[in-house]
Order: C-alpha cells, then structure tokens, then sequence
C-alpha cells in the first residue's frame, strides 16, 4: 500500500517537475495539426453565419437576439468553444503522453543504479549505511535512487582516500557540497521555465481571444468569397419580413427593405410566386430550391435560383426563413436556347427525313412511271403489229364464226392499245411533259364531228344531240385535240353506260368560275401566250340518261383504274382510265370537271374551261388554213347551227354486227376511192406537219419559225394536207348522215370531187408555171458525194421545178462542167478525191485560160478532157455555189478565196435553194 | 370504228414525233423532209431514211472495224466517214446523230482513241434509237395505209 502510495505521489511530482522538459516542437505539432482542421470545420460553419458587411443591412439591434435564439445563431459559437476543447483534449492527451515516457525513463534509470550499487557493493564492499530494519532498507534505497535520478548525468564520486579516513570524509563533502550547488541550480532553472510555462498558459488559455480571431479569419474569408459573387441572401420572419439582407449590388436603401415582405418591396412578375415558394418552404419546415424569374420595374427580366430554409429556434419552433438567390438570367437564357437549338434540330431532322423519304418516293415514282412509259412504248410496237394483221385478215374472206373471233381479237387488241395510250397519256400529263397546243378551233364542228364520229360505231337505239347556245363564239384558241379527246371520252362513257333514250352535249358560255378566280396568276400566265384575245369560258355538258352513278362511288369516279363498281367493270368493260386523264386534261388546261348523278336517271359530266376568242385578225390570217375543215363552204349554217341531232336509223343493221353493215357503207364507198392514196401521202405530210411545226415552236425560238410558216405558205403541200384532213373528216359525217339521208352523202361526194378540182387546177397552174421555165430551163450540176444529200437536194429541186445534173466528186464535176454548160454549180466542199475547194479553183483556171493544163496538173485524167477539150465553151463565169457544213475547215473567207460566189450552209433547205436560185438564174 | 381506228393511229404518230422532237432526236430537217414528199414521190421520206440507214449501217460498220485495228492511226479516214455521216444525218434532221457525230469528229481530229471509241458507242446507240423510233413510225404508217386499203376494197369491222 505504501509502496502504490508513493508511485502516485512520484507520478504526479513528475508532472511537475519534468513538464519543463516536454520538447519544444510538440507544441507546434500540435497546433499544425489544429491548422489543418480548422478551416475545415470553419467551412462548414460559415455558411451559417452572417457578417455584418457594407452591402449587409441588418437590423442590428435583433440580430444578437437571433443569433442567441436560433440554433444557426449558437451554433457558431458552440463550434468555436468546441474547437478549443478540442485544442485542450489535444494538449492533455500530449502531456499525458509525455508523462509516459518519462516513467518509463526513470524506470530504466532505477534499474540502472541498482546494478551500479550491486557492483560498487561487490567490488568495492562499501560499506553502506546499513539499514538497521530490513523493511526500511528498500525505503532507504528508493531514496537513494531517486536522488541519483535527478542527476542528469549520475556519475559515481569518486573518491580516492581510505574509507573512513578524514581525507576521506573530507573529500565526501566536498563532492556533495558540488553536487548540491548543481541541484539548486537545477531547480533555479526548473522554476524559471515553471514561470515561463505558466505565461504561457495564460496566453493559450483566453479562448474568447482565439475565438475572435477565429471570427475575424471566417469573416475575411466570406468577405473574399462573395465579394463578387451574384448573390442575394437574407433571412426573413415568419411573416417573410426581411430582418436582414446581403446584397452585392443594392438598389435599395434599408428602410425601404428592412421590415418588409417582398410582396412590398416589389411589384412584377415572380415576386408574388417566391413569397409563396417561401411561405410554402415554412410551412412544410424543408429546404429546397426554385428557379423563378421575376419581371420588376427595379432590375427588369431575371431569373433567380432561389434557396430557402426555414429557421428554428431553440424550442424548435419555426421563426422565419434563410434565403439565398443566384442570378441565373444568363444561365437561363442559354439554357433556353440550347434547348430550342436542339428542338429545332430535332424538328429539322424530322423534316430532312420526311423530304428523304418524299424524294425517295418521288423518285421511285418517277422512275416507275419512266418505266411504264417505255415499257408502253415497247409493247405497243408488236401489239399494234397484231392488232394490224388482224384487220387486214379480216378484210379476206372469212365466215361467219372467223369473223367473229377475228372481232373479238380485234376489239381486244384494241382495248389495251387504248389502254397502253392512256397510260402514255397519262404520265405524260403527270410528269408535266404534255404540252398543250394553242390553235384556233369551231367549237360546234368539234361538238358536230365528236357526236358524227361516236354516232358512227353506235350499236344502240340512242338519240345524240348537241346544243350550242349562240352566244358560243364561232371561233376560240385552244387545243382542240384535247378538248377532242375529252368529249369524246365522255361521249363515249355516256353511251356505254346508256341503253335508251339520249346522250349529248350542251355548250354555253358562263361568267369567270371562283376557282378560276383564286388561279388568276395561273390565268395571267396564260394570257401570256402572245395572242391578245380576251377569254371566255365555255361550261360543257355531256348529259345522258343511263344507269347513273350511286353517290358513294362520286368520289373515287375520277381516280386511275377504278370504275363504280366492279360489277359494272365485268359488264361494262373499259380501261378505268378515261375518266382519270378528262380530269388531268382538264384540269392541265386550267378549267374543273365535276359530275352529278342520279341512279337509274343519268349522268352529267360538266367541264369549265377558258378559252380564247379569236380576233378578226387572226382570223382573216389562217382562212385558209382552215378553209379544209369547212364543209361551211357548201353547208355555210355549220358554223352558226346550234343544234344537230343524230339519230340511229336501223337498229337491227347495228345489233347484227359485220357482214350486213358492209352494204350499209357502200354508198361512201364512192368518195373514198377517188383519192385513197393521196390520203395516205396526204398523212405523212400532214399531221405530222401541223404538230411538229407547233412542237418547234415551242421547243425552239426565233428563224425557225419563220423559216417553217415561210414554206407553209409556199409549198403546196400543205394543200394535200387539208384535203386529206377534209376527205377524213368528211368520212365520218357521210358515215352518219348517209343513214340518214342518202342525198347528204352524195352532196358530200359532189364537195369532195369540187375540192380536189380546186387543188388540182392549183397544181395544173404550178405546173404551166414551171413549164414555162422551161423554155428557158437553168442547167444545174450538184457537186455532192452524200447520197441522202443528193436525194433531199434532188427533191428539193423538183419542188422547185427544175432538175439537176449529179456530180460526186471535184473530179466527175470537172468531167461534166467540161461536157456541157451549166448555168448554175452547187458545190459540196468536203468530197473525197477532188474536194470543192480544188475543184472550184481548176474551174476558174480553165476559165481563165481556156484549158484544163491545171486540172491535168493536178491530176485530172488526162484523156477525158484532152478529148472532150475540142468543144470550147463560153467563158462566162460559171457561178459556184458552196454547200459548206460550217465547219472550221470550211470557213466562207476560203470558199470565196477559191473563186466560190456565195455558199449555202448545210443542210440545205428549200428556202436557203430558192433564194440561191433566186439569186443566180435569171 | 373504222375512222376511229385511222384517228387514233394518227394520234400514235403524233405523239411519237412530238416525244422525238421533244427529245432532240429529229429537228425542222425531218419536216422539211416530209414536205418534199407528193403524189410523185409518195414514198420519199420512206426512202430516203432508208437509203439513210443502209449507208450509215455500213459508215458505222466500217468506223468500228477502223477503230478496233490495233494498229490503226488513219484519223482521217475516220473523219471522212464521219463527215459522210454528220452530213446526211443532217440532212434528214436526225440531230441527236448528228450532235454525236460532230463531237465523234472532233475527237478523232484530235487522234483521241479513246474518245473515238467512246463517240462511237454513243453514235450507235443513236443511231439504233432513230432506227427503232423510225420502224415504229413507219409500222404505224403502214398500217394507215392498209387500213385505208380496206376502207377501199369496202371490208372492214363495223
């Protein structure tokens, strides 16, 4: 017991006297390692504390009271008193530590000295003051030891002299006298450091002072933190009255802020949204965040990021809210705009795709469309060849049952050509290749002959009429052959679907339709067109009174390959498409095809079309262009008569199909043998005439033009061109109207043969004309090695009424320049063996010279012209007429240079010969 | 039907020569020819462009044997050809032909073999489309003519 006793009491003397022994950078360790905590602990709590700054206005005298009342408030100050528990616990836990290792140092000095005594003992047998109980013995070495610990360096003394001798004792003294003098010294020093230490504790122990400096520190630091940062922060009551605020940029003075709710403060849009955010945040007692943006007359349009918390006091009772905001207007902004970039991308992606798959399909479309087309082509060909023989076999003889499979085949064959034609026509209408044509046409002739042509193949007892009111003009632009193929399309869908009474069509003219209105640029366009006429629309029915059409099937009766029904395509036949392309064209031709129908009562097709009429001009201009189609000569009411009517007049001739109608014909028989093959020259030369001269001008521009209608008006041939038009024309009337009457077909019989007479004197007279030159006919040599080019020029010189000597190189024009005269050389440069150019040159020197030594020289067979050279000739300068092909090589400059007088470029035409001819024979 | 029959045959040949003038395969020559065609030449144009096509056939023919010559080098012999060609191609109003062979000219003025070769594909692929058009044409005429043929001799389907 007394032995514990004493340790405690050692312990704790130690604490006291070795203190001043603690290394001097322990201290310092310590406080690093304070350093480094602090700010971290500091960050945490500085959010919660508010600094009375410059921009701060706060409410100075309520601002303790919160802090003291709030839990935010206190715990500022708890955090600071808790860091410097901190720092004493540290201190503590040193010392304490320290202390270890003292102990733990003397205890190996003890062990030291009682080795040290064993030995003195042993060697030097001292004799030591023994003690006298064994029990104090120990006690008494203790003491001993412990004396000898608080030397330093504990040496033995030394002592030289006897034991127990007065040197000895002497010298003991001595010894001991020294060593006290270094143990007072000792504890002078131990005493000063106690002082120093005590100091220095006073120092370290004013936590008030290490707090304020603490404060400072995170004032400074906050003060640097926000100094620019766009920040509003405050804290408001329970009633969001601001107590205090902290604004960087202040646009209010504290009066008009303190005290008050935003509500008072601002007016605008977001104010009244985070007063209740706010008052929402307090209510429910949980943090959160909010984007709002105000609109106010202070600061304009901005976006806030807004954090409220709401604000407990000690009790735990709400008090009011902490609130920060964060300018974000610009953030937003961008925010807004990405987002309206990417949806803008999003949507153009979308598009681009949609027009990818448009054009995708687009171009499958056309390609399948392309493809039709030349497939209809391709199939045409060999179906027409079919189609062809098939006729022409049904014109041998056959019997009864032969005819009727030939007719049948040959009806077939003609419904896909009917049908390969639509298509044709069709996507040429849609992919915007057709073209339409602006010519002058009657239209009662075209309402006449339609209804002529479709009374022509009528099988039943059907009444067709037309009916033209008179304010129709005599004349009007358009293209007629559409119009044609319109109403007759309809025509004959009318007939189809009636099986009594009577189909027909009706013409007036009507005032400007809306939708015409609404397409007035589409008008003006067409106004464009050159002609300067004024525009009348015309309204056309063609009327029937067959099965009709039920109402359901109005809407798809317009749309490719569908028909009303299929019952009535089993019944009825037809391609479907007829109805399709009327729409197409007409419409194409800026007018509206519409229909009403009534079941078992019939059908009325109605188009609206816009049309031209004519002027005077005009009209006096291309008389005779069309005086062919008039029958009016003779019929002179025709182009006035408003209203025909067909009517079939035997109907058991029509229901008992081919043989028997082969004498109803006859009678026509007559007129068309008169000119059979003049019908057929006539067609080459003239529909192809009329279109393609219309299809030139419209693909090409300017000469052209006038070159083309310059040969109309000269050539005969346009002549044979209207009569072939006329002897057809007629052909159907005379059809129709010799059932009717048989004096109409030989008053149309008695027309044909005056026309031709007409023609034919014409031709008599061109004829005398030429024969007249005759007299004194021109010589001609053509210098020209291309056979198609000799063909055309022969041709041409037959039209021109005079014929021509051939050449087919330098050479052979030498040879027959040297035979006989010509009045006039066409000379053709680029030749092989002896080109023009050479020719031309040898020509002129035999003129010059009267000898052909230069044609020899260069060639020439010698004999020939040796032998021929006897007949010498005029030396009148023969004139030479290039035919160049405009080439490089060929230039005019050499043509004259080798004595040519004028050139022709090539390829020749009938009106460049007639001018040269013009020009050179007199 | 009889006259409906001649009408639409009629429209068939409208139509293909509006396509081929359309395209650019005939021009205004075509027509001139077909205006020196009278009753004492009924079957001028017919000739002619058959004439046309006998002598390009073997113009063609022979182009292609001189050009397939390894050896070859006689450029104007080819451009003789060719003018014969562009001359008479003109002449009828075959345009297209006719284009094609120009640039054929001038490439072989050039001694540019491979354009030579190349114009001369292009010049027979041409000419077999004119050749094609044209049968098609003169097919669908001929059947005018038989037609009215039969509307002579007083056959015919109703």
């Amino acid at each position: 017991m007394v032995c514990e006793m004493e340790t405690d009491q050692i312990e704790e003397m130690d604490v006291e006297v070795l203190s001043s022994m603690w290394p001097e950078d322990v201290g310092t360790e310590a406080d690093k390692q304070f350093n480094v905590e602090k700010p971290a602990g500091d960050l945490d709590t500085l959010k919660e504390v508010t600094i009375e700054e410059k921009p701060t206005i706060a409410d100075l005298t309520r601002l303790p009271d919160l802090l003291n009342s709030t839990h935010q408030g206190t715990s500022q100050l708890t955090n600071l008193v808790k860091q410097w528990e901190y720092m004493q616990d540290n201190a503590v836990r040193l010392l304490r530590e320290e202390l270890k290792n003292l102990n733990r140092q003397r205890e190996e000095a003890e062990a030291k000295e009682l080795k040290i005594i064993e030995d003195y003992k042993f060697e030097s047998n001292e004799p030591e003051n023994v003690p006298v109980l064994d029990e104090t013995s120990d006690l008494f070495r203790k003491f001993r030891q412990k004396k000898r610990d608080a030397l330093i360096d504990s040496k033995k003394i030394e002592i030289d002299e006897e034991f127990d001798t007065v040197a000895y004792w002497k010298q003991k003294a001595l010894s001991l006298e020294k060593m006290l003098e270094a143990s007072t010294e000792r504890e002078r020093r131990l005493v000063e450091k106690l002082h120093e230490s005590l100091k220095t504790m006073e120092s370290h122990a004013a936590p008030v002072q290490e707090l304020t400096q603490n404060l400072k520190r995170a004032e400074g630091f906050l003060h640097f933190i926000l100094q620019n940062a766009p920040i509003v922060m405050g804290h408001q009551d329970k009633d969001l009255r601001y107590l205090f605020i902290y604004n960087k940029y202040p646009s209010l003075r504290e009066q008009d802020i303190l005290g008050k709710t935003d509500v008072e403060i601002f007016h605008g849009g977001g104010v009244k949204e985070s007063e209740d955010f706010k008052r929402e945040v307090l209510e429910k007692g949980k943090a959160s965040k909010r984007e709002i943006t105000f609109t106010t007359d202070l600061f304009g349009s901005k976006t806030f990021l807004i954090y409220v918390e709401p604000v407990y006091n000690k009790a735990g009772e709400k008090i009011g809210i902490n609130y920060m905001g964060m300018e974000v207007t610009d953030q937003v902004v961008k925010r807004e705009k990405m987002a309206k970039l990417r949806e803008d991308n999003a949507v153009r992606k979308a598009m681009e795709s949609e027009l990818n798959k448009t054009i995708h399909i687009t171009e499958e479309t056309m390609r399948a469309k392309q493809m039709l087309a030349t497939m209809s082509h391709e199939i045409r060909s060999p179906l027409s060849g079919v189609v062809g023989m098939a006729e022409i076999l049904s014109t041998t003889k056959l019997d009864k049952e032969q005819r009727q499979l030939l007719n049948v085949m040959i009806s077939s064959g003609d419904l896909v050509l009917q049908l390969i034609n639509d298509i044709l026509d069709l996507s040429k209408v849609e992919s915007g290749v057709m073209k339409l044509e602006a010519t002058k046409f009657r239209p009662r002739e075209v309402v006449k002959h339609v209804l002529q042509t479709a009374a022509a193949s009528l099988k039943k007892s059907l009444t067709l009429e037309g009916n033209i009111t008179d304010d129709v003009p005599i004349e009007v632009v358009g293209d007629v052959l559409r119009i044609r193929q319109i109403l007759t399309n309809l025509i004959s869908n009318a007939i189809k679907f009636t099986h009594d009474g009577h189909v027909g069509i009706k013409l007036q003219v009507i005032s400007e339709p809306s939708f015409a209105r609404d397409n007035a640029l589409n008008a003006d366009a067409e106004v464009d067109n050159g002609l300067t006429e004024t525009s009348v629309w015309i309204r056309c029915d063609v009327y029937d009174t067959g099965i009709g059409i039920p109402e359901n099937a109005l809407p798809c009766l317009f749309k490719k390959y569908m028909q009303a029904s299929a019952d009535h395509a089993r019944k009825y036949g037809g391609t479907g498409l007829g109805l399709a392309i009327c729409k197409q064209l007409v419409e194409l031709m800026g007018g509206q095809l519409t229909v009403t129908s009534r079941v078992n009562e019939g059908s009325t097709f109605t188009f609206i079309l816009p049309y031209k009429v004519a002027t005077s001009d005009d009209y006096s201009d291309d008389q005779d262009e069309f005086s062919d189609m008039t029958d009016h000569q003779s019929e002179p009411d025709d182009t006035t008569e408003g209203y025909f009517q067909f009517k079939p007049l035997l109907g058991s001739i029509y229901s008992n199909g081919g043989p028997a109608i082969s004498n109803g014909f006859l009678p026509h028989k007559v007129m068309l043998t008169t000119s059979p093959i003049k019908l057929i020259n006539g067609f080459v030369a003239d529909p192809s005439n009329n279109t393609g001269q219309s299809e030139i001008v419209q693909v090409e521009n300017g000469g052209y033009v006038d070159e083309t209608k310059l040969e109309t008006s000269s050539g005969h041939c346009p002549e044979s061109a209207h009569q072939y038009e006329n002897g057809n024309g007629r052909c159907f009337s005379k059809e129709s109207e010799s059932c009717s009457s048989s004096q109409a077909s030989s008053e149309g019989g008695t027309l044909e043969m005056e026309s031709e007479l007409t023609v034919s004197s014409q031709r008599e007279e061109e004829k005398a004309e030429t024969n007249l030159k005759e007299t004194s006919k021109p010589k001609i040599l053509l210098v020209e090695d291309n056979k198609i080019n000799i063909m055309v020029a022969k041709s041409m010189m037959k039209q021109l009424g005079h014929t021509m000597d051939i050449a087919n190189n330098g050479v052979e024009a030498i040879n027959a320049i040297n035979r006989s005269s010509y009045d006039l050389v066409l000379m053709d440069v680029c030749m092989p063996v002896l080109d023009g150019l050479k020719a031309t040159r040898l020509i002129r020197s035999y003129e010059e010279s009267g000898n052909w030594n230069a044609a020899i020289e260069a060639g020439v067979d010698k004999d020939i012209l040796e032998n021929e050279q006897v007949c010498v000739r005029s030396t009148n300068r023969l004139p030479i007429i290039a035919m160049t092909a405009n080439t490089l090589a060929e230039s005019s400059e050499e043509c004259y240079a080798n004595g040519m007088d004028s050139f022709i470029s090539k390829p020749v035409t009938l009106q460049k010969l007639r001018e040269c001819l013009q020009q050179y024979l007199h | 039907m009889l006259g409906l029959g001649v009408d639409r045959l009629q429209a068939d040949i409208n139509r293909l020569l509006a396509s081929l003038f359309h395209q650019g395969v005939l021009d205004e020559h075509f027509l001139q020819l077909q205006q020196l065609q009278d009753e004492t030449s009924p079957n001028f144009v017919y000739d002619v462009i058959n004439i046309y096509f006998d002598e390009s056939e073997k113009l063609l023919r022979n182009l292609r044997l001189l050009l397939m010559d390894r050896e070859f080098s006689d450029y104007k012999k080819i451009g003789l050809h060719l003018n014969q060609l562009v001359g008479s191609s003109s002449s009828i109003g075959a345009r297209r032909v006719r284009n094609v062979c120009v640039a054929f000219r001038s490439a072989s003025e050039l001694s540019n073999r491979p354009g030579c070769l190349r114009g001369l594909e292009v010049a027979e692929h041409e000419y077999h489309y004119l050749k094609n058009m044209m049968h098609e044409l003169f097919q669908v005429l001929s059947f005018i003519l038989l037609l009215h043929m039969r509307i002579k001799l007083g056959y015919g389907r109703q």
